[in-house]
């Protein structure tokens, strides 16, 4: 694998600006959906990107596919600057990204056919030969698994995960390189999920895709990811690759979203060290000063309340924003609760049931 | 744990008739819910968990569903045991909220928004208890500082679209135990909350119902919440009851094929795993009546005995040498996954009218 970014976000900034006033609107202020979010993806691999609901996720997926137009900052592709171009020459970069997106009922028109939604990327592309077109929609619902004779029928024929697929080979149409994942697994059942996260790591492995894959899911993030990022009120808190992720949180909001992930064992379920955080997400019309999370925190000291954490990488390819990580006397409070955490979490590891599962596996 | 029972529902079965044709949604469904317990129901989206449990207390739409067997004898506190199901509905009505409270998932359409979140505890207390005037004020004031609001006497007067999801659900809360049921029905409560509200929920449900004894039936399809709050655990597919026993006794012995596929789907978070496992195929339709199991169109062990006859309840964990209903795990396959062997076609399924389910040891 080369070691150069294939996706390089610089300070992406997304505002949306809360108007008021009918006939002469105004700008009273803005929500700051994203605010200078930084990051890279490396070539076939998978950035995870996790946060609760309201905290900009989807946003910075859209606007690094400019579906919005950044408020600031930059979004590099294979070294092309994409917030920079015309919309002609956004159309020729468009096959080269695609989104998946979570909720499959309002993303496919229900009037058309499967293979008119499939075709329908190439078509807006210039392809006009209609027999390239349908070998290449037969092409493609046999990747994602799909019957060919699927093609004639209509998105309200299928199931959730059936209708997952189908957004998937419309995504895939193009021979995309790098692909938005918003949420793909979120609706679906759980025997659903698994097997749509299956067919999207099968798929990367064999076309060679970089994903952006966006999830409120800890643990599925965790199964997809070569690295995670997790944001807050549209800001990155941690980042780092998975493993070390998983094993070393340190920021102390991803502590506390580690320890409430329930963790499907009984046993460990009810003994574990948890992290219950007091309140709610704040608005992001009017963020907190500081550090977003200092009203939550269980660490926050004066300094949070008003000087704004930068990332530090603090381990190798590890960067935290948090004042307090490395601070003498606070840093070796949050490590103590890291471990706590930690240690109950790999005590679930350790100890399976007795499943002789290897047999289970009838899906293709 | 106490061994009293609260709610004793044997054989229910309910059908939705539609355009095309009868939705078997709910076939022979058993089960006992003792004092102070929590049951866990779990089961993908159309397995039946939530219509089972509506139906208990006929909050389903009547027609087009319609109940067409079984039996739910409540036996409250203090009071004669009754079966639900033959109760007329004005009696229903008194039972519903005040016996047997209910957490929805979506805390905004269940809450009036007319209505400030004060008033509509206070309505709860002043139906079904004697209380009146300004003390059922002061008890909605009690409850909304029980369940975690902060400032309750100032909350009061506000209208649900002024709270959170996480506090909304907490109103919810504040409302089911108003009058000090004796079971609480939450249906999903936490799927529409973020992860750190949810383990929130979790754990005040789970102290409220432990503090005043409450049987809670917890609905939900995450394997991991349940797994946390559950004493017993029930699994459900395609509107049958396929596994049930102690919770931990379930998760680390799983028997039933669709369970081991269900906790094989999960990724761990402590653990690194190369491959999900899949369950292939979707869930049945049910439309058709049950004659065979519905899981055998997706499972890895089927044989001709599961396309022709629907599964009785089987103990799960049957060793000579011990009790077989030790446990009282019990599931509903022809393949004894515990002696990894076919059932003989002479051992015959558990008599549901006699057994009692959850019982330890």
């Amino acid at each position: 694998m080369i070691d150069r970014p294939y996706v390089r976000v610089d300070e992406l900034t997304q505002h949306f600006p809360i108007k008021r006033g009918v006939v002469i609107s105004r700008k009273v202020g803005a929500v700051k959906a994203v605010d200078g979010v930084s990051f890279t993806i490396r070539s076939g691999e998978t950035l995870g990107l996790v946060g609760e609901s309201g905290c900009g996720k989807s946003t910075t997926g859209r606007s690094i596919l400019r579906l919005y137009r950044p408020t600031s900052g930059r979004v590099l592709l294979d070294d092309v600057d994409i917030t920079a171009l015309k919309p002609d020459e956004l159309r020729e970069m468009r096959p080269k990204m695609q989104m998946i997106f979570q909720d499959s009922y309002s993303s496919l028109n229900p009037r058309h056919s499967v293979a008119k939604i499939v075709a329908e990327p190439m078509v807006i592309q210039g392809e006009k030969d209609g027999t390239k077109l349908r070998h290449r929609v037969q092409e493609l619902l046999d990747l994602v698994g799909l019957d060919a004779d699927h093609a004639k029928r209509f998105p309200h024929e299928f199931s959730g995960g059936q209708r997952q697929r189908i957004g998937i080979a419309r995504a895939l149409a193009l021979n995309p390189s790098f692909v938005v994942c918003d949420e793909p697994i979120s609706a679906l059942d759980v025997s659903i999920q698994a097997q749509v996260v299956n067919l999207l790591a099968a798929l990367q492995r064999e076309l060679g895709l970089t994903y952006l894959f966006i999830a409120h899911d800890l643990s599925m993030v965790r199964h997809i990811s070569h690295r995670i990022a997790v944001m807050y009120l549209g800001r990155i808190m941690e980042q780092a690759d998975y493993d070390e992720l998983f094993r070393m949180p340190m920021h102390p909001y991803t502590q506390s979203l580690m320890s409430a992930v329930p963790i499907p064992e009984p046993s460990v379920e009810k003994a574990r060290t948890r992290m219950i955080l007091k309140g709610d997400v704040p608005s992001p019309a009017r963020p907190p000063s500081g550090c977003v999370f200092h009203t939550r925190c269980p660490f926050a000291t004066e300094r949070c309340s008003f000087e704004v954490p930068e990332p530090r990488e603090i381990r190798d390819r590890h960067a935290v924003a948090c004042h307090n990580v490395d601070d003498v006397f606070v840093g070796s409070q949050i490590e103590a609760q890291r471990s706590a955490i930690v240690e109950s979490l790999e005590s679930a590891a350790g100890e399976g049931p007795d499943r002789a599962f290897a047999s289970m596996d009838t899906g293709a | 744990m106490t061994g009293d029972t609260v709610l004793q529902v044997r054989n229910l079965a309910v059908e939705f008739d539609s355009i095309d044709g009868t939705v078997h949604a709910v076939n022979n469904v058993s089960f006992d819910l003792k004092r102070g317990q929590t049951l866990g129901v779990v089961g993908e989206s159309g397995s039946g968990k939530s219509v089972s449990m509506m139906s208990l207390l006929r909050l389903i739409a009547e027609p087009p569903g319609k109940i067409t067997s079984g039996s739910a004898v409540f036996l409250p506190r203090n009071g004669e045991p009754v079966d639900l199901l033959q109760l007329p509905k004005r009696w229903l009505a008194r039972i519903r909220g005040d016996r047997i409270g209910f957490v929805f998932q979506d805390p905004m359409s269940s809450l009036n928004p007319l209505m400030t979140v004060g008033e509509q505890i206070a309505e709860s207390v002043r139906k079904h208890t004697e209380l009146q005037g300004s003390v059922c004020r002061d008890r909605a004031v009690e409850l909304l500082e029980h369940v975690g609001i902060p400032g309750a006497a100032e909350r009061y007067n506000n209208y649900p679209h002024q709270f959170s999801g996480g506090m909304r659900q907490r109103v919810m809360i504040a409302i089911a135990i108003a009058c000090n049921p004796d079971i609480i029905i939450a249906d999903e409560p936490t799927t529409a909350l973020d992860v750190t509200v949810q383990a929130e929920i979790v754990d005040r449900m789970q102290k409220l119902t432990k503090e005043l004894s409450i049987s809670v039936i917890w609905i939900s399809h995450d394997l991991g919440v349940v797994a946390g709050i559950a004493d017993v655990l029930m699994v459900m597919y395609g509107g049958s009851v396929v596994e049930r026993g102690e919770i931990s006794r379930v998760y680390s012995h799983p028997r039933h094929p669709y369970t081991i596929g269900l906790l094989g789907a999960l990724p761990k978070l402590g653990a690194a795993q190369k491959r999900l496992v899949n369950i292939g195929g979707s869930p049945p339709s049910l439309f058709s009546p049950p004659r065979q199991c519905a899981f055998a169109a997706r499972c890895p062990w089927v044989f001709d005995r599961c396309k022709a006859e629907r599964p009785p309840l089987f103990f799960a964990t049957g060793s000579h040498s011990e009790d077989p209903s030790a446990h009282g795990h019990v599931t509903a396959c022809f393949y004894d996954l515990e002696k990894d062997r076919r059932r003989d076609p002479d051992e015959t399924g558990i008599d549901v009218t006699a057994f009692e389910v959850g019982q330890q040891g």
